[in-house]
């Protein structure tokens, strides 16, 4: 008969290593997905990825025109969606405590954080592209904005929901108005927390392919004509990696490395910004 | 000997009564705030103290489910009239809160938030005033040369004397503390109470207490709540010393509470 004491021991020591395990196998398939990503892209990275254009079979070439239109779209979107998001944050942390309005919106938008991405690629096909008829990169950037709005919408409310309402008073006690206290205090002592919602939307949607499908489409010529179809690296990965020539596989193993470890480093980035602020305080 | 001290109304609470939704949590307060004395509210925890001294600045109305009834004056004018212009109303009586709430900005401009509100210096004037409002809170010798650091930087007591120096840079004529020390360890409760002290010539002051001693030391009048109502007000050392009511005295000298 085990005493108590040595039995709560086992059972620690049991569900330690259980935890260890599970954590074990997840790494694992990170860890297999870097390493097969490594193992095949990295091969493929030259010069040319970085200054020549998407080939056709059999000759040789790049993923600028994709990287570019990439870049264009993900900052695009983003500059359109972060004051939205914010702004609509902000009504719901520091106005929404009466009313059906913030309630009602605060539900709408965690229906739109879990809608499939296909979902709002379709709605902007069917509200943009039909009716000015072509793909577009103006599309893609509208299609992107609109994934970026509701992963900042909550990162930016649960920011400021964490700023303690002692400061609100602090700063109301003072004598000022509503929309100073948001402005110079609130979302001042949020600013960090909002910049890493912020930084892993743009890590979000730079690798969206399914919005990019019915949008932007893709472009095997250099453009950067926001109002023409536009190359980016998901929709490029995908057609290249489904296709039969081995040159285009590889350049897809090697856009696949380039979009993962740019969000591994905005991934990091987002985390050190934020502790580096939390410590601060 | 107690003295009957000479002083000036400045707060005159006439029937206060306060409500979070339907339950009240004042009832029928009268009394009178000297000027330029500390006035101490003291009673166990829920007792409408902290309640009482959020009424004077009107800070309830944050919130929207509390109200107050009643009048309270301040120099003659009705302060809870519809017409009492919330901001001038807080240029007037500052606050102190019990924790710390440093602004996540610099020492200098935790310090002109508050005067920017209210009054166009320019760069000269404010310094001087910054200056001025550091000074009484005894916090200048410690950050002078480092205006331009983080009000979150500095530590718990410097916190809260730069909290009460923001308050005071305002110029008000009343400072309401909630609770100003409960928060602090004994070294930084002394200068906060040396500050008192000294503040006191100034302003009008008003502290929300827990700490029984505190409210002997540092006050001229104490008044004791207990469950929403004002149980006893009075000179400092009658009210300690000998108290009229039974339930002052139980709660004074420890037998509950």
């Amino acid at each position: 008969m085990l005493t108590l004491y040595a039995r709560r021991r086992l059972i620690n020591l049991l569900s330690l290593g259980i935890s260890i395990l599970a954590m074990a196998f997840g790494l694992f398939w990170l860890g297999w997905i870097l390493f097969t990503l490594l193992h095949h892209g990295v091969p493929g990275l030259s010069a040319a990825v970085f200054t020549q254009i998407t080939p056709p079979p059999g000759s040789d070439g790049g993923l600028i025109n994709a990287i570019v239109g990439s870049l264009m779209m993900t900052a695009l979107g983003t500059l359109i969606g972060t004051p939205i998001g914010i702004l609509a944050g902000t009504y719901l942390a520091e106005f929404g405590q009466r009313g059906w309005l913030a309630p009602v919106t605060r539900f709408i938008n965690d229906v739109l954080l879990s809608a499939p991405s296909i979902v709002i690629g379709l709605f902007v096909y069917t509200i943009y592209v039909i009716h000015v008829k072509h793909f577009s990169g103006w599309a893609g950037a509208l299609a992107l904005s609109i994934l970026v709005i509701p992963i900042v919408i909550r990162t930016t409310e649960n920011m400021l929901r964490l700023v303690p309402n002692s400061l609100r008073e602090a700063a109301a006690a003072l004598g000022a108005p509503q929309w100073r206290i948001i402005t110079s205090v609130t979302l001042r002592a949020a600013r960090a927390g909002i910049l890493t919602g912020v930084l892993l939307a743009v890590a979000r949607i730079s690798g969206e392919t399914a919005p990019l499908l019915f949008t932007s489409l893709n472009n095997q010529f250099w453009s950067s004509d926001m109002n023409q179809p536009m190359a980016n690296l998901p929709v490029v990965i995908f057609q290249f990696a489904m296709s039969p020539y081995t040159d285009w596989q590889q350049l897809a193993w090697t856009g696949a490395l380039l979009i993962t470890f740019s969000v591994l480093t905005l991934n990091i980035l987002a985390r050190v910004l934020f502790r580096q602020k939390s410590s601060g305080h | 000997m107690i003295s009957e001290k000479i002083t000036t109304p400045k707060l005159v609470v006439k029937d206060l009564n306060f409500y979070y939704g339907n339950d009240r949590a004042l009832q029928d307060i009268n009394l009178t705030i000297p000027e330029k004395m500390v006035t101490a509210f003291i009673g166990p925890s829920g007792c409408g103290k902290s309640t009482l001294l959020r009424t004077f600045n009107r800070m309830y109305e944050l919130y929207p489910k509390q109200k107050a009834t009643g009048e309270i004056l301040l120099d003659g004018q009705n302060l809870l009239a519809k017409s009492q212009d919330l901001n001038t109303l807080r240029a007037k009586i500052g606050m102190v809160f019990q924790k710390p709430t440093p602004f996540p900005m610099s020492i200098y401009d935790n310090i002109t938030f508050g005067v920017k509100l209210y009054e166009k210096l320019n760069q000269h004037d404010m310094s001087e005033r910054v200056e001025w409002a550091l000074k009484k809170a005894a916090l200048w010798n410690e950050v002078k040369d480092k205006l331009k650091h983080s009000g979150t930087s500095l530590s718990g007591g410097q916190q809260q004397r730069l909290c009460i120096a923001r308050a005071i840079a305002v110029k008000p004529q009343i400072l309401l503390l909630d609770e100003p020390t409960s928060a602090l360890d004994p070294i930084s409760t002394a200068h906060i109470e040396r500050l008192i002290d000294e503040l006191k010539k100034e302003f009008t002051i008003v502290i929300v207490t827990h700490n029984m001693q505190q409210a002997a030391r540092i006050s001229d009048f104490t008044a004791y709540m207990y469950l929403g109502e004002l149980i006893e007000f009075g000179d400092t050392s009658a009210v300690f010393t000998n108290p009229k009511r039974k339930e002052t005295e139980d709660y004074i000298t420890g037998r509950f509470g």
